[in-house]
């Protein structure tokens, strides 16, 4: 059995009155990604500063890798590396600086700073002030200084939110590489296809409650199955195919009748020859299977923050 | 060497690094109350009657202007470690919670005795002419220092204490202003009823009061037991709030 690299159980946390977490339970194994979902305010960040030493919890046990967080603090902070919201990056030093800052507090020597601008491409800007570097060279920098002394457990807080799709993908490969080397990743993120790319296991985590935990094909199974979606230009094309399909769904603003499906082609072409028989012709055709957005929406209510921005 | 101690030589590379990277800042803590000094002495000094030669009066409290003049530049540094994360990311790994702080301490009582240098440098030009020993200059020297150390930590507080950088800054004009209602730039007996009680009993009096009786060979040991009370004082509260607030805050 693997160990546990974190583990907490009945974790609360207010701010005066407001009861930010209420009875956290939650458990990641070693060398695991866990991503702790949900929208801004849901008490992620809060969370991750209690885990990270940064905070005291009002209740309940924290221990990570192996030591409580509030009587052994010091140990904990020897076995872990946190990457915040926000790049935390010395603007007045250059990159290779930065990490040079890190090596040194950390006792570990500065041959890694090398090798670390080297695997996160930084070498030709090692030398210039880390002000004029773009987001994402800020968030590689701010990855590559919490990786200086090798910790253990990573937190990355949000590491993707306001970076360009390329940089996200590029986040992504490293995280991937990090637990391929067996470091245990707990990662929060508002957005749904991250931890869905990412994680082993997801907590949805909704005003201050975890609501949901499990692999992400396990909270996919929570909300309804996969369907074909068909959308008519003319509206008795439309009611004409409603009773042709058991158990489909028609949204009249829409114009478009849902169907159940597996997504199979034996199903799909099913629907194709049931149309072709009444000479009904659909203007669009699409197959859907629920994502961790659906799962989103289910269990909180409201849509997830990315959605609620569009 | 002990933790504390490297941590602690670490912090003070990077304040020192800040320092050359950011040579405006400075020149503008060295410039500004050399420019003061050059208004008061140069262009208004004959208006001021005062018993003596102004610069020879003016240049005590002219020393103090200059430490707190550099003191917003410490200030909005600290805010800036705090609100950008940096703080968070030392306190996450195990760095000597006093090394953090006492770095931008120390870094500001350099940019201080930059300031005071430069001002006594001016006082000489205008021509300054203080009877001191070399016991009595090392006595200067010592309060520069301690003035530095016990408002360098209130001005830390502050600056971690703030909202934004903005507000960091702003939060030292008191003690820029401070030095302008006390005996440094005319003696308080001159100023009206409220300013003079003011000048009187505000901390920064008997400060200056005690440069000038050891530039001058009249100290009154008065001046110095309260001058030192007050920054004793001063420093404890600093460090007090400085410690507190970087524990709280996250």
């Amino acid at each position: 059995m693997r160990s546990s690299a974190i583990a907490i159980s009945g974790l609360r946390k207010a701010f005066g009155d407001k009861v930010v977490l209420d009875g956290i339970d939650l458990e990641v194994p070693a060398g695991t990604v866990f991503s702790l979902l949900g929208p801004n305010g849901a008490g992620k960040t809060t969370t991750v500063n209690v885990l990270t030493t940064l905070m005291k919890a009002d209740g309940g046990t924290i221990r990570v890798a192996g030591h409580d967080v509030a009587g052994e603090a010091k140990a904990v902070r020897k076995a872990i590396g946190v990457t915040g919201q926000f790049a935390a990056v010395d603007e007045l030093l250059t990159g290779r600086e930065n990490l040079q800052l890190m090596a040194d507090l950390k006792r570990v020597d500065r041959q890694i700073v090398t090798t670390l601008l080297e695997r996160f491409d930084l070498v030709e800007s090692a030398q210039k002030m880390t002000s004029t570097y773009s987001g994402g060279m800020r968030r590689k920098l701010d990855l590559a200084m919490t990786l200086v002394g090798s910790p253990q457990i990573i937190f990355l807080d949000e590491p993707t939110t306001g970076l360009d799709p390329r940089s996200r993908r590029t986040m992504w490969q490293i995280i991937r590489e990090l637990v391929g080397a067996g470091v245990t990743i707990f990662l929060t993120t508002q957005y749904l296809d991250e931890a869905d790319q990412l994680a082993d296991k997801v907590a949805v985590l909704d005003q201050g409650r975890v609501v949901a935990q499990g692999t992400p094909a396990e909270l996919k199974r929570l909300v309804p199955g996969s369907h074909v979606r068909l959308r008519f230009t003319d509206p008795r094309d439309l009611d004409a195919a409603v009773p042709l399909f058991a158990g489909a769904t028609c949204d009249e603003e829409s114009q478009t009748l849902q169907i159940p499906s597996d997504g199979g082609t034996k199903s799909l072409r099913a629907v194709l020859d049931r149309l072709d028989e009444h000479s009904l012709e659909a203007e669009e055709l699409s197959v859907h299977t629920p994502d961790l957005d659906d799962v989103f929406l289910a269990l909180t209510g409201h849509a997830s923050t990315e959605e609620t921005a569009k | 060497m002990s933790t504390v101690t490297t941590d602690s030589a670490i912090m003070i590379r990077r304040n020192f690094k800040h320092t050359l990277r950011n040579p405006t800042t400075v020149f503008n803590a060295v410039l500004f109350p050399v420019i003061i000094m050059l208004m008061f002495v140069y262009l208004l000094g004959d208006a001021f009657s005062v018993g003596v030669d102004y610069v020879d009066y003016a240049t005590p409290g002219m020393i103090l202007l200059a430490i707190c003049y550099g003191l917003g530049a410490t200030a909005t540094g600290v805010n800036s470690d705090m609100t950008k994360g940096i703080i968070n990311r030392f306190k996450v790994m195990d760095v000597s919670r006093g090394a953090v702080l006492s770095g931008q301490v120390i870094g500001s009582i350099v940019n201080n005795v930059l300031a005071v240098a430069a001002i006594i440098g001016t006082a000489f030009a205008l021509g300054f002419r203080p009877s001191a020993s070399f016991v009595d200059w090392l006595g200067v020297a010592g309060l520069v220092l301690l003035v530095g150390f016990s408002i360098g930590w209130l001005t830390v507080a502050l600056g971690l204490a703030a909202k934004s950088v903005e507000t960091a800054g702003l939060a030292t004009v008191p003690l820029i202003m401070l030095p302008f209602l006390s005996t440094a730039i005319v003696p308080a007996d001159k100023m009206g009823p409220g300013a003079r009680q003011f000048a009187e009993y505000q901390p920064f009096t008997p400060i200056i009061e005690t440069f000038r009786g050891l530039l001058f060979g009249n100290l009154h040991a008065s001046d110095a037991i309260a001058a030192i009370a007050w920054c004793a004082g001063l420093a404890i509260i600093g460090y007090a709030w400085a410690t507190s607030t970087f524990k709280k805050r996250a």
